[in-house]
């Protein structure tokens, strides 16, 4: 951009840049001073000390979470659930989303129909809880996984993203005898890794984050993932419960002088895993974003 | 008999021929058939699954229209017409859910929607291309946190007891406020947080738009002698305004089909008044009082109403720009 140097022009970046910063802070603060508190005392808390640093470190909340035994259950509970929602949800939608993007696929309109209704129209809430009740699903694992194991929406990407793959590299294929199958599994997937590797990433967000499937169809809260727990913990203050009924009442007496520390410690516990990983996938996630868009 | 007249033979010939085609075309979809066989494995366990959690629900909302009862089943269960349907809009709060629906959406559309396209103008101008970058990646980070995360964040900071923006209050003397369980405060928390998580993320279109245009007309505008703000105004704006007009067609599209789970994660009875919307309803009516009927009612009331304003949108966006969903 050829320089402009009047004063409007200074004005203007001045403007931008303080509001920018103050993006940075409004971003950066809420994450800063939930690890804060989690790694203050809790009278340090109380005082009303703390900002974005801890004062008066100690890691005890984080003990008391360790020892309650609920969150590492239900952190095991989420990588679990991630790993095996993830590995389903990407089988199915490949292996949906490369016949129909391959036009010699008999009815291959038809289904596409089919696909895009569901964008626009669905069962609802009721519906889709008395199947799973019928399916005899109900407080299993399958009722995390299956009800969403292929999202139209990524279905559709894929779909476009094998779409892209020239026809010319299958033929010298069948013409050495292979069939759909080996092709599928030898030729495309293998020149498909990006795709893959963006639509797993949205999966996996997706059953990190999840809650509400969890809600509704676990019974046993030693089932339950992290995010419900997270819930239980920070609205409903359910850790007291837990180790009363536990018997502990040393752990109890601890718990209840750190209440709040305690659920700090909990929610920057959950976020943590996701920041950590987040600059290594947000790129992919914004190449997704700008594939959808285009298409969409 | 050699009394056949030349018209039977073309008749016969004709009946024959029209059977040979039709037995071809059957041959010929069979060999097809066979050709793509393992192409039609691959798609069978994705469409069984469509038609079973997709489909099977799509037909279970006819128990919107019975009085349904566990033990007698789908079935079984006794029709009752359109009386839950009547039931749910004599509710006394039915306009009370409406307008909820209507105001978290309509604000959202006011005040985060706007803040994107601010976002992504600002961003633009910033000369130094790592520090865009590193500001862009900053920004969308809250989207990736899950909801309950963001809920349980407003939960502790707006706490009466330690949450930071009481400690703030405190020093200017104010007394301590419980936020979340008062009515006037629910929808600025809830926009606020709408805009705190998205803003970054739906950035991201209006800034791929804005890298598209030509540099060259910001040069050329330097020399006619514009300013920034005049550039901002004709070139830049312009340069992503069909995208913010689908966007902004789609957001209409989507204004009473608002996500209620950060819904469901902040109200409380103390502000069912301003804090109630259809989906947390139908939740609450469905799973908790176990209402099935009714709220399966209420349920697909919803989904017509997203339906016509989804094919709405659409079809204005198609007018409008010679764009659309499909």
């Amino acid at each position: 951009m050829v320089k402009d140097n009047s004063v409007s022009s200074i004005v203007l970046d001045v403007i931008i840049h303080i509001s920018l910063f103050f993006l940075l802070v409004v971003t950066l603060y809420p994450v800063l001073h939930v690890a804060s508190v989690s790694l203050s005392s809790p009278s340090a808390f109380e005082r009303g000390l703390v900002t974005f640093y801890p004062v008066e470190f100690t890691l005890e909340s984080y003990k008391l979470i360790w020892e309650a035994g609920t969150v590492p259950r239900a952190y095991l509970n989420t990588v679990f659930y991630t790993i095996l929602g993830t590995t389903i949800n990407l089988i199915m939608t490949a292996s949906m989303a490369y016949p129909l993007s391959r036009e010699r696929l008999p009815f291959r309109s038809f289904y596409n129909k089919i696909v895009i209704i569901t964008m626009f129209f669905s069962g609802g809430l009721i519906p889709e809880f008395l199947l799973v009740q019928n399916l005899k699903i109900y407080n299993t694992i399958w009722a995390l996984v299956l009800p969403g194991a292929i999202s139209t929406w990524n279905l559709i990407i894929m779909r476009t993203f094998f779409q892209s793959i020239p026809i010319e590299l299958e033929e010298s294929a069948y013409l050495d005898g292979a069939n759909e199958l080996i092709v599928f599994i030898r030729i495309i997937l293998p020149l498909s890794k990006a795709s893959i590797a963006t639509i797993g990433l949205f999966y996996a967000v997706s059953h990190w984050n999840s809650w509400f499937s969890a809600l509704i169809y676990l019974k046993d809260s030693n089932k339950y993932p992290l995010q419900l727990i997270l819930r239980d913990i920070i609205m409903q203050g359910q850790m007291a419960q837990e180790l009363a009924a536990q018997g502990d009442l040393s752990l109890l007496e601890k718990q209840t002088t750190n209440v709040e520390s305690i659920k700090y410690a909990t929610l920057f516990a959950s976020i943590l895993p996701m920041m950590v990983v987040y600059p290594f996938i947000q790129k992919y996630f914004v190449k997704g974003v700008m594939i959808g868009s285009l298409k969409g | 008999m050699l009394s056949i007249s030349h018209l039977e033979i073309s008749t016969q010939s004709e009946k024959a021929l029209s059977q040979l085609n039709k037995k071809n075309r059957f041959r010929r979809l069979l060999t097809e058939l066979n050709r793509t066989k393992y192409l039609q494995l691959l798609v069978l366990p994705g469409l069984i699954y469509f038609i079973i959690f997709k489909y099977i629900p799509m037909y279970g909302v006819i128990i919107a229209f019975k009085d349904f009862n566990m033990r007698l089943g789908i079935l079984k269960s006794p029709w009752v017409g359109f009386e839950n349907f009547i039931k749910f809009f004599n509710y006394p709060q039915f306009n009370r859910l409406i307008i909820n629906t209507l105001v978290l959406s309509i604000y959202h559309l006011i005040f985060a929607f706007p803040a994107s396209i601010i976002l992504a103008l600002m961003l633009n101008e910033v000369k130094n291309q790592t520090y865009k970058r590193f500001v862009q990646t900053v920004s969308y980070l809250p989207h990736f946190i899950s909801t309950v995360s963001i809920a349980g964040m407003l939960v502790l900071f707006l706490s009466p007891q330690g949450g930071f923006i009481n400690n703030i209050l405190s020093y200017f003397h104010i007394e301590p406020i419980y936020f979340l369980a008062e009515t006037r405060w629910f929808r600025t928390i809830y926009t606020v947080s709408d805009i705190w998580q998205g803003t970054g993320w739906g950035a991201i279109i209006y800034l791929a738009a804005l890298s598209n245009v030509d540099q060259e007309m910001y040069e050329a505008a330097t020399i006619d002698g514009a300013t920034r703000l005049q550039k901002i105004w004709y070139i830049s704006i312009p340069a992503i305004q069909p995208t913010i007009v689908i966007m902004l067609i789609m957001s209409l599209g989507k204004m009473m089909s608002l996500s209620s789970e950060k819904v469901l994660l902040l109200q409380m009875p103390a502000t069912y008044e301003v804090s109630d919307v259809i989906g947390t309803y139908i939740y609450r009516r469905g799973l908790i009082y176990a209402e099935y009927s009714f709220s399966a009612a209420v349920g697909l009331f919803n989904s017509a109403v997203n339906l016509v304003l989804v094919l709405i949108s659409n079809f204005i966006c198609r007018k409008v720009t010679e764009t659309s969903l499909w």
